[in-house]
């Protein structure tokens, strides 16, 4: 069976890769392209915990085929940090514990950073319900939607 | 499903070819949140996936004429839901298709998937069937249309043969003072397959029903479109009897299964509340409430 080229875009850098076709997006990051951030936790859709950004949308890695990816702009967790500076959200979520074990926390980042950037003020509610894809075990939500909501704020104030 | 093969096909022609050649071992991919969970299980094993997405006719949301859209089969939710006129023309038809799934895969999800899926309790069909929306088809044979209300055959089985796509959703031309509606019962609020799904459409002149459909979903091996309860609507005010009466006529129409997410008794009974109650939200929406 011969492999598939596929030419894309990961965190703003170009990348060339050979897949299975049935490789997943999640597979092909993880474990060809050594960009471990992005978790497999339930593998169909459930948790969220594969979340990356696809040309502009929030999807699972792990429902998707890394031989979509051709032509497409991806973003994924370890873009978010830019020049070792944390994004907002990633520093928010350390202040505010907003992690335990951290399994979730790149899923979550994700999700959070695609609804701020659809939605710079989000309320809480619409803040749980895009939240809602993406599954904890350890911090019980609160303290995550908090973050996402204070980040907001202070993008707001600076704005 | 090692031996599977990927295409991304480039044009309608290209797919439609594509997967008659392969004489039934091949299948469409949209978003893929029914086909990639459905493989990964091992559910279904294509020997060949045709991704449609790069089709643009599939994935275009257009205004043919003032009011009236056609919109791709591979459209996400979150594309659509963007679409500020159509989420006002159709706010029924969205606030279905955005119960499907979170927002990750609302990302992918398309109404064709839902559609073609074949599930009896595929969330945006009641919600499609009620608007009136006709199915477009290429095939081998050329390009035909077929209602919604006639797309599935059963669980599972639709109108769709070897090398059939399809390619769009035809609403009609929305009239002033119409709106729809959509609710699902769930065990769960969220996350969960329907035990039953309503989708009701109206047109009100003075405060008087000139058009009205009703369907159900989840409650029959198809999703239906109840006529009889939708043409008792016309002509009245829809005041609480009639309501009763086209309840009634739902709960007969329904031929639901036994199981662990609702019993018979119950799918029956929910169908004829969820009827009064989406009716109710489509008023509403007409009057500007
Ligand atoms: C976590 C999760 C939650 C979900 N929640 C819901 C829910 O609440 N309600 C609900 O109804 N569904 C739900 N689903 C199921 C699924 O997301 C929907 O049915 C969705 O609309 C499928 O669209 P898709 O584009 O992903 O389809 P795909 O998976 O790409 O395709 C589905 C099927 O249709 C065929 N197909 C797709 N497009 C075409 C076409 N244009 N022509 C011919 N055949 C085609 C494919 O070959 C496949 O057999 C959920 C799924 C997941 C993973
Ligand atoms: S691993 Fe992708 S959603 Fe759970
Ligand atoms: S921090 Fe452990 S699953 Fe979320």
């Amino acid at each position: 069976m011969s492999k598939i080229q596929v030419s894309t875009n990961i965190n703003n850098e170009s990348v060339e890769y050979l897949c299975e076709p049935h490789d997943t997006m999640l597979n092909v990051l993880r474990n060809q392209l050594d960009l471990t951030g992005s978790k497999e936790s339930c593998g169909s859709g459930d948790c969220g915990s594969c979340s990356i950004i696809l040309d502009g949308e929030l999807v699972c890695s792990c429902l998707m085929l890394a031989a979509e990816a051709e032509g497409s702009k991806l973003e994924t967790i370890e873009g978010m940090s830019e020049g070792g500076k944390l994004h907002a959200l990633q520093q928010k979520f350390l202040e505010k514990a907003a992690l335990q074990c951290g399994i979730c926390t790149p899923g979550f980042l994700m999700a959070s950073k695609a609804l701020l950037d659809h939605n710079p003020t989000p309320t809480e509610t619409e803040v749980r319900f895009w939240l809602a894809g993406n599954l904890c075990r350890c911090t019980g939500y609160d303290k995550i939607v908090k973050a996402v909501l204070e980040v907001a704020d202070d993008m707001k104030e600076s704005a | 499903m090692s031996e599977t093969q990927y295409l991304a096909a480039k044009t309608i022609d290209e797919a439609v070819t594509a997967h008659s050649k392969a004489n039934g071992s091949a299948r469409f991919l949209a978003g893929g949140t029914d086909l990639l969970v459905q493989i990964k299980s091992g559910i279904k094993k294509p020997k060949l996936v045709i991704d449609i997405k790069k089709i643009v006719e599939l994935n275009t949301i257009k205004e043919v004429s003032d009011n009236e859209f056609v919109v791709g089969a591979s459209v996400s939710g979150a594309n659509l839901n963007r679409n500020n006129k159509f989420t006002k023309l159709w706010p029924g038809v969205i606030e279905a298709f955005r119960l499907i799934g979170s927002e990750q895969i609302q990302g992918r999800a398309s109404l064709g998937g839902n559609l073609c899926n074949g599930s009896p309790a595929g969330d945006s069909v009641p919600a499609l069937i009620a608007a009136g929306c006709i199915a477009i088809i290429a095939g081998p044979d050329g390009k035909k249309e077929i209602p919604i209300e006639n797309f599935h055959k059963g669980p599972g089985k639709t109108v769709l043969e070897n090398g059939e796509m399809l390619v769009s959703l035809k609403f009609p031309k929305r009239e002033i003072n119409s709106s729809d509606a959509y609710l699902r019962m769930t065990p769960r609020t969220e996350m969960d397959i329907a035990v039953v799904g309503c989708g009701v459409n109206i047109t009100l002149e003075n405060n008087v029903c000139t058009a009205a459909r009703v369907s159900l979903g989840a409650v029959a091996p198809t999703p239906l479109l109840i006529k009889d309860a939708s043409d008792i609507m016309i002509g009245t005010d829809l005041n609480s009897d009639i309501l009763d009466k086209v309840a009634n006529l739902c709960i007969k129409a329904c031929n639901p299964i036994n199981d662990k997410r609702g019993t018979i008794d119950y799918r029956t009974k929910v169908a004829g509340v969820l009827l009064k109650r989406s009716v109710l939200i489509a008023i509403d929406r007409i009057k500007g409430n």
